[in-house]
């Protein structure tokens, strides 16, 4: 039963079990993956209304822009392997029977959590750099603006990789090979998301 | 993938059974268990916050007579009163308290989707109201900025509490919106993904449809109330300047520099309109259960009502800015909030004649829940059109910031629904506890609560036409406000004090029957929907034994024709389907 | 049953109540009576629907209600799309009645007349400035970078059009009748707003830029301007007042007051006059200033010289020392009269300036200076700074190191109306509310015991 004819009918005309004797949940997907689907809207929300934010405040004329550090390209690597292999690791999962931590996809998983965290290392050197060549948090709107939303962005990574962390102690545990594979999907969709929108970000830090 | 929907599995895999009194009643993930700890912290708080508002009273009502209120402390108290009644009481008892108790029994599923998650939820909430009350001890005390924050103001020196304390604040609310994100994922996840079978979206209860558009809502909406709060907190403690501008304070210039206050009132007010519905959808959601059932009617309408709950959710987000008429931003703005604002109010009208369409014809319980329902009705109708005032952007200019606003609000979501609050607090008492309140000191309850509300908010809206500002610590020598406006106030604290006084009533109520009430039946209202035909009252853990109820109609099958008992439950099959049932062979 | 009648009972009461109510708009004073209008339009609209709904609410309960003894089943109805779609066009053309006008007088309101005279009003924590256009009509340039104690208005120095701008750095503004006026607010620090009841329309004042309203006065009298956007701990106390004249008095009113080219202009204060005037002063207030309780003269070193030039004005002009109750007051009023001329006020404010600030004697007996601080620091310190030093930009004299004894007694005064209730004195009203934040004698005497140690 579609959605729209769902909530256009009229409930008393009908008795009974018109969708079977199954129950019916709106998404035929797992809770864990509707329940990130939701929290994905909410952060992208979230980083929206920081950019509505960058955008007033940048007409305002004392911005000065910052800068694009050339070592935020490495990171942006780091960033786009570390999605590339937990993808590659839900891909590779697929195909195995157990999954173990050290080898195969769970190989995969953990590398691509690594360098998620050597990302998060490279933009505090960045924070480092940009503090030491004289540009602090208060200096200027455009300073503050890049402190703000890569921290943010840093805070939903390390959000990711506590769950991340979790998978992998499950890992080493040699739990239920199906449980281990949704964690290692939600994991990538959750990456690649905030890979876009540090992409996003990027772009709007480097242009403006 | 295989699925299997959690509703289906068995107890002991899809739930950890509780053993010991620890992890029943305090580390519980039972969602029966997390909605009462809800509602015991919102009421808690609630409290602190109704005491405040008399301190606030007594001081408009009797200027020169308080030694302990002083200015600083007068402003502290609208501060806190306001954010603790918005925030931590009405938004945690309805979607925390009602939401969690509710969704599972009413979706006919054994708990929440994720139980963990529900936790830490309620933790987290407990924590958030920690270091909100923590406020009140700290030097300078708690932020007196007023509950809307807005910068430059709120983090300057001249307004109390001016550096630890609204820290406190923006850090509390920081940690509850993480809180309500946690629970808000398991609402709308179990509400879409894990009703029995049979219970079609249609066939929900209105209660239902509320607290779900309202989870949306505040899902979307608690993000731009971080944003700020985030980018204020950063310009009180590194002296960033995103929301401060250019300014001077005590004759030396600040650092700050360039920021936007009007920014700040867009984000504060893109989550505080929704945060309105955020608390009004759940009370339409439930005042509608409440008047079917004790109008032994099916709710009038009940896809218009349905339609209109997700209308109104839609539009909230479109109307922030008639928050802002006369603050300055582009003028052209008012044109398009105004019609915007008053488009809401036509789904909300229509909510409004179904409740009365509901009474009409129907076999009226006037019992107390159902005396507070009608008492709702008529608050939202009065609260309700003087938000047509308010909405209508000329009209604003002259009342804006006056008392007509306090009045306004104060009737329309804060009597309002309380009134609900009450209603369904005695309506699902029984089944929460298990044993039936006391009707006669329910009654009493809610007469003076009713009555003495409005007779606190009526005359505030005059006040408010003669022009009296609002925020004011007290009103001095102003040659319009004549002698008898401060009689009028004085009469308005008196109300107040006796509306607060009263509420002991309900206290004595809920905890002296909790042991001297009668036991409750199952289901003493004769209702249809899935929570009052549980196998257990209260509600045991996994809350339907053996088998999942199978849903086979909508949940306001009440005096159907032909039928002999005046309301039919959700999970009864009838006796005409049973028998094509059992020739098919399709159910066992 | 007895909810049945009692909502008919409240939709009556209410209706008598409004009828009846004595709390009602202010008489109008500017063009505006078409907002009046529209808000009377509601009120009719809006009233008709409270009534249908409630009384229609009313019957349903009295005549569905359970009863003993007469059974009777409700009906069942799950919708009826022709009522509520009929009742969905009904509420629509409400709203429309409702909106078109509103709308229409928005129009009005967003559009300011081309002839309409423009001036600005300044506001701060918790006081108001003013400024007109000078000859040439125009308003100089201002920012809050120029802000200075001797340029409060933050008026752009090196603008020329701002040399001739009239200023008035005093809570009083003056309006021609029947000329449409557009204000242009600006603020120095937070929010704030503009509100004149009798004008009806308000706006806030937003630091960083500004913001506008018009009107035309119509009727000529005295009407009192409040912040009604929460602006801190003085919100309530920020008044001023508007006066609306016929337009010749008004232009006499206006020539009266300084430019902003005059007010830079002022030639520094000669210190040595001023010490020559001192000489009287000397005989109580001691050869340095430091007071003597005796003769109940307080101390004057370490006040700031814009604080005591006022005061010696306000005797003079009977401000202060006028009060029969003011006994102290009325012996120090002849004696301001000694340095009466402007000039002569703001050389001897100068030379006391110049006094070696000393640390006074403590003579009250010790309050609990924990309480002390918190009531001091929560609400004192707004204006008179954390440190009791004061600041030119709230109009708050120095507290710290003064006599404990004078503002004992002058707490008491403020406290009893004998200062700070007369018309003319600018700021002093404030403090006959703050004084409330000390209610009882030992709140005061912990406060002042607080003062007293900072030194």
């Amino acid at each position: 039963m579609s959605l729209y004819r769902d909530v256009t009918n009229k409930p008393w005309d009908n008795v009974g079990l018109p969708d079977g004797i199954e129950s019916k949940p709106v998404f035929n997907v797992p809770n864990e993956r509707v329940a990130l689907t939701v929290l994905l809207i909410i952060a992208s929300v979230l980083f929206s209304l920081f950019l509505v934010s960058y955008y007033i405040r940048m007409q305002v004329g004392d911005w000065v822009p910052l800068a694009t550090p050339a070592q935020l390209w490495t990171n942006t690597a780091a960033l786009v392997l570390s999605s590339v292999f937990l993808q590659a690791a839900v891909f590779r999962s697929r195909k195995e029977e157990v999954l173990s931590l050290f080898r195969g996809s769970g190989l995969l998983f953990v590398i691509g959590g690594l360098l998620a965290v050597a990302f998060i290392i490279g933009q505090y050197q960045v924070w480092v750099d940009l503090g030491a060549a004289g540009h602090s948090v208060r200096g200027n709107p455009a300073n503050s603006f890049f402190y703000l939303l890569t921290a943010v962005h840093i805070a939903h990574l390390s959000g990711g990789l506590w769950v991340w962390s979790k998978a992998g102690i499950r890992l080493a545990q040699k739990f239920d090979a199906d449980d281990i594979r949704l964690s290692m999907n939600l994991c990538a969709i959750y990456w690649h998301f905030l890979l876009l929108v540090w992409v996003g970000l990027f772009f709007l830090l480097a242009n403006t | 993938m295989a699925y299997v929907p959690l509703a289906d599995q068995d107890d002991a895999h899809a739930l950890h059974d509780p053993h010991s009194f620890v992890t029943k009643y305090v580390w519980s993930q039972d969602h029966k268990v997390i909605a009462i700890q809800y509602g015991a912290i919102a009421i808690f708080v609630g409290l602190i916050a109704l005491g405040l508002s008399i301190i606030m009273r007594l001081q408009i009502g009797f200027p020169d007579t308080v030694s302990f209120i002083d200015p600083a402390f007068y402003y502290q108290a609208v501060t806190m009163h306001g954010m603790i009644m918005v925030i931590y009481l009405l938004t945690a008892l309805f979607l925390g308290g009602f939401g969690n108790y509710l969704i599972p029994l009413m979706c006919g599923t054994r708990d929440m989707v994720f139980p963990f998650l529900n936790m830490l939820s309620v933790w987290f909430y407990l924590v958030s109201v920690i270091i909100l009350l923590a406020s009140f001890f700290i030097p300078g005390g708690p932020t007196g900025a007023g509950w809307t924050l807005y910068a430059p103001q709120s983090i300057s020196h001249g307004t109390p509490g001016h550096e630890g304390g609204i820290l406190l604040m923006l850090i509390s609310l920081a940690v509850f919106i993480v809180a309500f994100t946690m629970g808000g994922l398991n609402y709308v996840t179990t509400i879409l993904q894990a009703r029995t079978r049979g219970l079609t979206l249609m066939r929900l209860p209105l209660s239902i449809w509320g607290i779900f558009t309202a989870t949306v809502l505040g899902l979307f909406a608690f993000p731009a109330l971080l944003v700020s709060a985030i980018m204020l907190a950063l310009d009180l403690v590194l002296g960033t300047s995103f929301f401060m501008p250019a300014m001077m304070q005590l004759g030396e210039q600040t650092s700050y520099d360039g920021g936007s206050p009007i920014l700040f009132q867009h984000l504060f007010w893109f989550f505080g309109h929704p945060e309105v519905y955020i608390v009004a959808l759940p009370a339409f959601g439930l005042v509608s259960d409440v008047i079917a059932t004790h109008a032994r009617k099916n709710i009038f309408g009940y896809r218009m009502m349905v339609w209109a709950i997700i209308a109104i959710g839609g539009l909230s987000f479109m109307v922030w800015a008639h928050h802002m008429y006369v603050s300055g931003m582009n003028p052209y703005f008012g044109f398009f909030f105004a019609t915007t604002t008053l488009i809401i109010a036509i789904p909300t009208a229509l909510k409004v004649y179904n409740w009365v369409l509901t009474l009409w014809q129907g076999n009226l319980r006037l019992n107390t829940p159902m005396l507070f329902a009608i008492g709702f009705i008529f608050t939202f109708v009065h609260g309700g059109l003087t938000g047509l005032f308010l909405g209508n952007v000329i009209i604003d200019i002259p009342l804006a910031d006056t008392y007509f606003v306090v009045a306004h609000f104060h009737m329309v979501m804060g009597v309002s629904p309380v009134l609900v609050l009450f209603a369904a607090l005695y309506h699902w008492y029984p089944k929460v506890s298990g044993r039936m309140y006391n009707e006669t000191m329910g009654k009493v309850h809610f007469w003076c609560t009713f009555l003495g509300t409005y007779a606190i908010y009526l005359p505030m809206h005059y006040l408010g036409f003669l022009g009296m500002p609002r925020r004011y610590f007290e009103m001095g020598n102003t040659d319009f406000v004549p002698a008898s406006a401060q009689a009028l106030n004085a009469n308005i604290t008196l109300a107040a004090i006796f509306v607060a006084v009263a509420q002991i009533l309900f206290f004595v109520n809920i905890f002296w029957s909790l042991r001297n009430g009668e036991k409750a039946p199952g289901n003493p209202w004769g209702a249809t929907s899935l929570e009052w035909q549980t196998p257990d009252t209260p509600p045991k853990h996994g809350n339907w034994g053996e088998e999942l109820p199978t849903v086979y109609r909508w949940a306001y099958d009440y005096s159907v024709p032909g039928h002999k008992e005046d309301f039919i439950p959700q999970n009864e099959p009838g006796e005409e389907y049973e028998k094509t049932l059992h020739k098919s062979g399709g159910y066992s | 049953m007895a909810i049945a009648v009692v909502l008919f009972l409240l939709v009556v009461g209410t209706v008598v109540f409004h009828f009846a109510s004595p709390w009602w708009f202010t008489e109008i004073a500017s063009h505006w009576t078409n907002i009046d209008f529209t808000i009377n339009l509601t009120f009719w609209v809006t009233g008709i629907v409270f009534i249908a709904v409630n009384l229609f609410m009313a019957y349903s309960v009295y005549r569905y209600r359970q009863r003993k003894g007469s059974e009777h089943k409700a009906v069942y109805e799950p919708e009826n799309a022709k009522l509520e779609s009929g009742l969905t066009i009904l509420t629509t053309i409400g709203v429309v009645a409702m909106l078109a006008p509103g709308l229409f007088v928005w129009a009005q309101f967003v559009s300011v007349p081309d002839d309409a005279m423009e001036f600005e009003a300044f506001a701060s924590q918790w006081q108001w400035s003013f400024r007109y256009p000078g000859a040439d009509g125009v308003l100089g340039t201002a920012d809050i970078e120029h802000i200075t104690e001797r340029n409060p208005w933050g008026i752009n120095p090196n603008d020329p059009n701002g040399q001739d701008d009239v200023v008035v750095k005093r809570p009083t503004m003056v309006l021609p009748l029947d000329q449409p006026v557009k204000a242009l607010l600006r603020s120095r620090d937070v929010l704030h707003n503009y509100t004149v009841p009798q004008f009806r329309v308000k706006m806030d004042m937003v630091p960083g830029m500004v913001s506008y309203l018009w009107l035309t006065p119509t009727r000529t009298g005295s009407f009192e301007i409040l912040c009604e956007q929460y602006c801190g701990l003085g919100h309530h106390i920020m008044r001023a007042t508007v006066n609306v004249m016929e337009p010749g008095d008004f232009t006499t009113w206006l020539a009266q007051q300084p430019t902003f080219a005059e007010t830079q202009q002022q030639a520094p204060a000669d210190i040595a006059a001023g010490q020559q005037s001192y000489a009287v002063c000397a005989s109580c207030h001691g050869a340095s200033g430091e007071g003597n309780r005796a003769l109940n003269a307080p101390k004057l070193a370490g006040l700031q010289p814009w604080y005591i030039d006022r005061q010696l004005r306000y005797y003079q002009e009977g401000v202060r020392g006028s009060d029969p109750d003011d006994t102290f007051g009325q012996m120090m009023a002849p004696m301001a009269n000694m340095v009466a001329s402007e000039d002569a006020r703001r050389n001897v404010s100068a030379y006391i300036a110049s006094l070696p600030v000393t640390t006074p004697a403590e003579t009250l007996p010790p309050g609990d200076i924990a309480r002390g601080m918190r009531i001091y620091q929560a609400n004192c310190a707004a204006c008179h700074g954390s440190d009791g030093r004061g600041s030119w930009g709230t109009d708050a004299p120095a507290l710290a190191r003064m006599d404990d004894w004078y503002m004992a007694s002058q707490l008491n005064n403020y406290r009893a109306g004998i200062r700070g209730s007369h018309d003319g004195d600018d700021y002093g009203y404030q403090m006959l509310s703050m004084v409330k934040a000390m209610r009882t004698q030992q709140q005061q005497d912990d406060v002042l015991t607080y003062i007293n140690s900072l030194r």
